[in-house]
């Protein structure tokens, strides 16, 4: 069976600022401001040869920190921002080379709010349908479905100016499913909803996904890709750093538990200590700071006191955490996500 | 090509323009009503212009009318469009290709400057006391001139639309349309400009010039004008590179 989505070492170098922002920002009319050396500059590799493989049919998370890429890949796969070099399929069809076959296939919600601000929400999924050449009769009633299902019938006929930030972030989602996209890209769907809509968000993208249908989603939240996610990947750097089943990542970490503790000093020597430690797989020390990964959590806390002791230093504070994606991305990254 | 894509985007801006439909037409109506007021009639009456002057009037005033109709037209919403709401992204993400989009753009702009046009002139003449003579003998030749003046206004949005950011948009008024207008041969005839010979030859990159000659030329034979087979020529060229220059800065803006 063909890949869903598949990438091959995508690259992308960003050579100015978002030529949009660049509009508001300065002053000049054709484009990049500033003297054109101080362009050259600014460029950003946002892409690193990234490869990914997606199964139809599966929901899959791809995870990473501010600026890790996520929105970048989404855009490439969406026809919105054109690869430095590299492939990018969807459903078989290159995304590059076929531009119009393959926006057929896609719907997409981008991170930044895009609707159309001239248009009622229902005129919004209506016009979107027909875009897309569906019939009247069958774009009112999927219109009035879709209101329904995301809590909006009641403004449906209002201008979506006045709408809430998170009124207008499931309006996008509505409008993304209008035309029953094969594959539907999703960056940072849950940002901005209450935790109860959030619930009802899963529920609904759960639903699309039991229809056949492939989900891609960018996501900072664990929980999210822990509940909703059959497959993630982390990038950071504009690269794939980690693959695989929530469980299986998880699985992955070393260990498993995750102490950080904070002494009253640093020590090389405390480090070397808790390595020999029975149970602990690996122990990342910086300055009074110290993470140790370990197969279990609270049993180990006396034995790094003592050590600490031996070592002349005092334990400040202590934090012990259950194996989570958390930890995971904290592992790869060297970032917590709350952060 | 997706004619049903293409249709539906056109019914949307149908759509939204019939919603701002009245200040739409106050922008590009009001001033050049005004204007043939006060000196088609204000002026002429008081006897400080010539009645001959009022037959210059309504080619000028159409002109100026349908220029300003076809830009506003298309380059407003497109500036706001591409501004941070990034209102257009929907329909780039359409099974069309985004070339499309910008033609869709430009026809729409190009029904506006003509639905302008056809308001703008009987109104004049209205406002003129009906006595100025308008011919419209050559109806080829006459549908010809308005079709390329309405394409050239809107590709010309099209490309200043995609030219210019948000925070510009008062330099493109004082900068760009206001001496176009004023040097647009709308108010007199190129011929008035030959004591000026260095302005008469610079204002031929002006398409307004030819806007307002061509319109003149086939409207009142009898006022001087240029030659309309060249006018007719000189839209043309105007036009295609306006196009190819509107659609390639339309693209590149539209694709990070
Ligand atoms: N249009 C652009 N012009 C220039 N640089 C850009 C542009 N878009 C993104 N970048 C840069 O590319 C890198 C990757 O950005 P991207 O938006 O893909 O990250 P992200 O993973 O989606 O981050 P976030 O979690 O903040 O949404 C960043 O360093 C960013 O500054
Ligand atoms: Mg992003």
């Amino acid at each position: 069976m063909t890949a869903s989505i598949r990438t091959r070492d995508l690259r992308k170098v960003y050579d100015s600022p978002a030529p949009f922002a660049a509009g508001i920002a300065g002053y000049s009319p054709m484009g990049t401001p500033g003297p054109k050396g101080k362009a050259k500059k600014s460029e950003v590799i946002a892409l690193d040869g990234l490869s990914l493989d997606i199964e139809p049919g599966v929901i899959f998370g791809l995870l990473g920190p501010n600026g890790a890429g996520k929105s970048t890949t989404v855009g490439i796969l969406t026809t919105r921002v054109r690869p430095t070099s590299g492939d990018a399929q969807v459903c078989g069809i290159d995304v590059w080379k076929e531009q119009v076959r393959a926006k057929r296939l896609i719907g997409v919600v981008q991170q930044r709010p895009n609707l159309d601000f001239s248009l009622t929400a229902r005129e919004i999924l209506s016009f979107h349908a027909a875009y897309f050449g569906i019939g009247s009769a069958e774009r009112a009633k999927h219109a009035a479905e879709l209101l329904e299902r995301f809590q909006l019938s009641s403004r449906a006929d209002e201008l979506v100016r006045g709408f809430s930030g998170g009124m207008m972030q499931r309006l996008s989602i509505a409008r993304a499913m209008m035309h029953n996209p094969q594959v539907l890209f999703l960056d940072e769907p849950s940002t901005g909803l209450d935790p109860q809509t959030r619930l009802l968000l899963w529920e609904i993208i759960r639903e699309y996904n039991k229809s056949g249908k492939t989900v891609l989603l960018t996501t900072h939240n664990m929980e999210e890709a822990d509940a909703l996610c059959s497959r993630i990947a982390i990038v950071d750097h504009g690269k794939t750093i980690a693959l695989g089943s929530p469980t299986e990542l998880k699985q992955s970490i070393p260990g498993g538990y995750l102490i950080r503790a904070r002494f009253s000093g640093a020590s090389e020597t405390l480090a070397a200590k808790l390595r020999q430690l029975p149970g602990v797989s690996e122990v990342n020390a910086d300055g009074g700071g110290i993470d140790i990964y370990a197969s279990r959590g609270g049993p180990l806390v006396g034995a790094v006191v003592e050590a600490a002791s031996g070592a002349g230093l005092d334990l400040l504070d202590v934090h012990i955490s259950e194996p989570s994606l958390e930890n995971l991305f904290l592992h790869h990254t060297g970032r917590s996500l709350r952060q | 090509m997706n004619w049903k894509a293409f249709l539906a985007m056109l019914s949307r801006d149908a759509h939204v323009a019939r919603r701002n439909f009245v200040p739409m037409v106050m922008q590009t109506m009001l001033q050049p009503m005004l204007f043939t007021f006060v000196f088609g009639r204000v002026l002429v009456s008081g006897g400080m212009m010539t009645q001959s002057y009022q037959d210059l009037l309504i080619p000028g005033v159409m002109a100026i009318t349908m220029l300003m109709t076809g830009v506003m037209g298309v380059a407003m919403p497109l500036i706001a469009e591409f501004q941070f709401s990034r209102e257009i992204e929907d329909r780039l993400l359409a099974p069309m290709a985004i070339e499309w989009l910008a033609v869709e753009k430009i026809l729409g702009g190009m029904i506006q400057a003509l639905a302008a046009g056809a308001v703008v002139a009987p109104a004049a003449w209205l406002v003129l006391g009906r006595g100025t003579a308008v011919s419209f003998s050559n109806v080829a030749q006459f549908a010809c001139i308005a079709i390329l003046v309405a394409m050239m206004s809107s590709a010309g949005g099209l490309l200043l639309g995609c030219s210019v950011g948000q925070t510009q948009i008062g330099l493109l008024f004082s900068m760009v349309l206001a001496p176009m207008i004023m040097f647009g041969c709308a108010y007199y005839p190129w011929s008035a400009l030959a004591a000026f010979p260095v302005v008469q030859k610079l204002v031929l990159i002006n398409p307004l010039v030819y806007a307002s000659e061509g319109l003149r030329g086939t409207m009142t034979p009898h006022v001087p004008h240029m030659d309309l087979a060249l006018v007719i020529g000189v839209l043309a060229v105007m036009n295609i590179a306006l196009i190819a220059l509107g659609l390639n800065r339309f693209v590149k803006k539209a694709v990070g």
